[in-house]
């Protein structure tokens, strides 16, 4: 979960309240979500018990909450940490492609039109990201590159599948014939 | 996300293959290929290298001749005009981009974009005058006296929807376009033809093996083994992400083919 992580990062830009967190992590972090206070106010007091922001006294004045949060140095250093780490690289669908694909062989049926209606599919998702960020500022095209450049990927992954379907039918009935 | 309003059922197409067939000596590229584009369409052909994807729009284009079959041109059979007028139609309603700009490069960028108007007899002051005004469109102010050969990919490039453009054609048809640029530059390729040829409201046909560049069109078809199938998304659009809604469909069909 990376939400308490970006809180530590506004943190780390200035110190703030609650609320302000919550509508710059809005503004920036959401991508068309908003982080419920809740979770906000929750995820504060977590980080405020492990020692990675102090909570201000409260501050006279109108508002729901009138606490200033600061970020710690134990909260710097593991917010900087978490920057210089790379993501897992790992892929999100191709497990569940090729289960599709696979089953589709081994059941006789038609991998080719599954393919081809995942296609469409794809192709439908990047036209709508394609139009997101020729629209959009460059911060919200952000996300929809990466999007796109993911999908993208997929997309060659059904093309080469698609070519090699028929040796990908035979490797699997050659399997299915030499177990018991 | 909004859909341009042109009309897509209700208007007949521009530009219609039906049943294209076409070889290259025994090497059959076409087999029976149809596909109708509506008028300001942006549209897609997509399809695996050899697939007849460019021969599709090649033979759309009033280029090549079918074997068999039949184009359609405005409501007008264009496959067995004499050359001359398919000529002379191409240099009229069509415009062209290619992967490599092919631009003559001895020439300026100004030369270059006027070269259709010229080709078409228009005065040269008012073909200068014309290719001039495309300049800014396409951000190739103060570029105009310089040789093409001397320009970057992307501003050739540019160039070239410039002289595709230039005459205000009917329709464009844009064979890998962006094939020769990195993805930045023909990203900037593909934002101008689209954003251009909507405003004018210019037919685009566009061949490309990049789904990313795909995705700029309102519609994609996907050629294969000379065949074109429509593939339209499903009609309860999932994202692909999270899903998985689309189905497979009950048939019981053979394994891939």
């Amino acid at each position: 979960m990376s939400v308490p992580l970006t809180l530590l990062g506004l943190l780390e830009r200035e110190s703030s309240y609650g609320y302000d967190l919550k509508r710059d992590y809005d503004t920036y972090f959401g991508w068309g979500r908003v982080l419920p206070f809740g979770q906000v106010y929750a995820t504060l007091s977590r980080l405020a018990r492990d020692g990675k922001v102090t909570a201000g006294q409260v501050e006279p004045g109108a508002g729901p909450d009138r606490k200033r949060y600061a970020i710690t140095e134990s909260g710097a250093r593991e917010l900087e940490g978490w920057l210089k780490t790379p993501i897992e690289p790992e892929p999100h669908l191709q497990t569940l492609l090729s289960t599709k694909v696979v089953l589709s062989l081994m059941l006789g049926r038609s991998a080719r039109t599954y393919l081809d209606t995942q296609r469409a599919a794809h192709l439908e998702r990047m036209r709508q990201l394609t139009e997101l960020r020729r629209t959009a500022g460059p911060v919200e095209a952000l996300l929809a590159d990466h999007g796109l450049f993911h999908l993208e990927a997929d997309m060659r992954w059904i093309d080469l599948t698609e070519a090699r379907l028929a040796s990908i039918a035979k490797a699997i009935h050659n399997q299915e014939e030499t177990q018991p | 996300m909004t859909t341009p309003t042109f009309g897509r059922e209700a208007s007949p197409p521009i530009a219609e293959g039906r049943c294209l067939v076409k070889s290259f000596g025994r090497t059959p590229a076409l087999n029976g290929a149809s596909v109708a584009v509506p008028p300001g369409e942006i549209l897609a052909v997509m399809g695996p290298s050899g697939s007849g994807k460019s021969t599709l729009l090649h033979c759309l284009a009033g280029i090549f001749t079918p074997d068999a079959g039949e184009v359609y041109f405005d409501g007008r059979r264009i496959d067995h005009l004499g050359e001359t007028r398919r000529s002379e139609m191409r240099r009229r309603d069509f415009g062209f981009v290619f992967q490599f700009g092919q631009l003559v490069p001895e020439l300026t960028v100004e030369d270059n974009i006027a070269l259709p108007l010229l080709l078409a007899r228009l005065p040269r002051r008012d073909a200068y005058a014309a290719a001039r005004s495309w300049l800014p469109r396409l951000g190739l102010d103060g570029l105009g006296a310089r040789r093409t050969g001397e320009v970057s990919g992307g501003e050739a490039q540019r160039v070239a929807l410039a002289r595709a453009l230039v005459h205000h054609p009917k329709v464009v048809f844009a064979d890998e376009p962006t094939g020769s640029l990195d993805s930045l530059t023909g990203e900037q390729v593909m934002e101008l033809l689209v954003s251009i040829t909507r405003e004018e409201g210019t037919t685009v046909i566009l061949v490309t093996h990049e789904a990313r560049v795909a995705a700029y069109a309102d519609r994609m078809v996907l050629v294969r083994d000379g065949h074109v199938t429509v593939a339209d998304p499903p009609a309860a659009p999932s994202k692909p992400a999270d899903g998985f809604t689309v189905g497979v469909g009950p048939q019981p069909a053979s394994l891939g083919r």
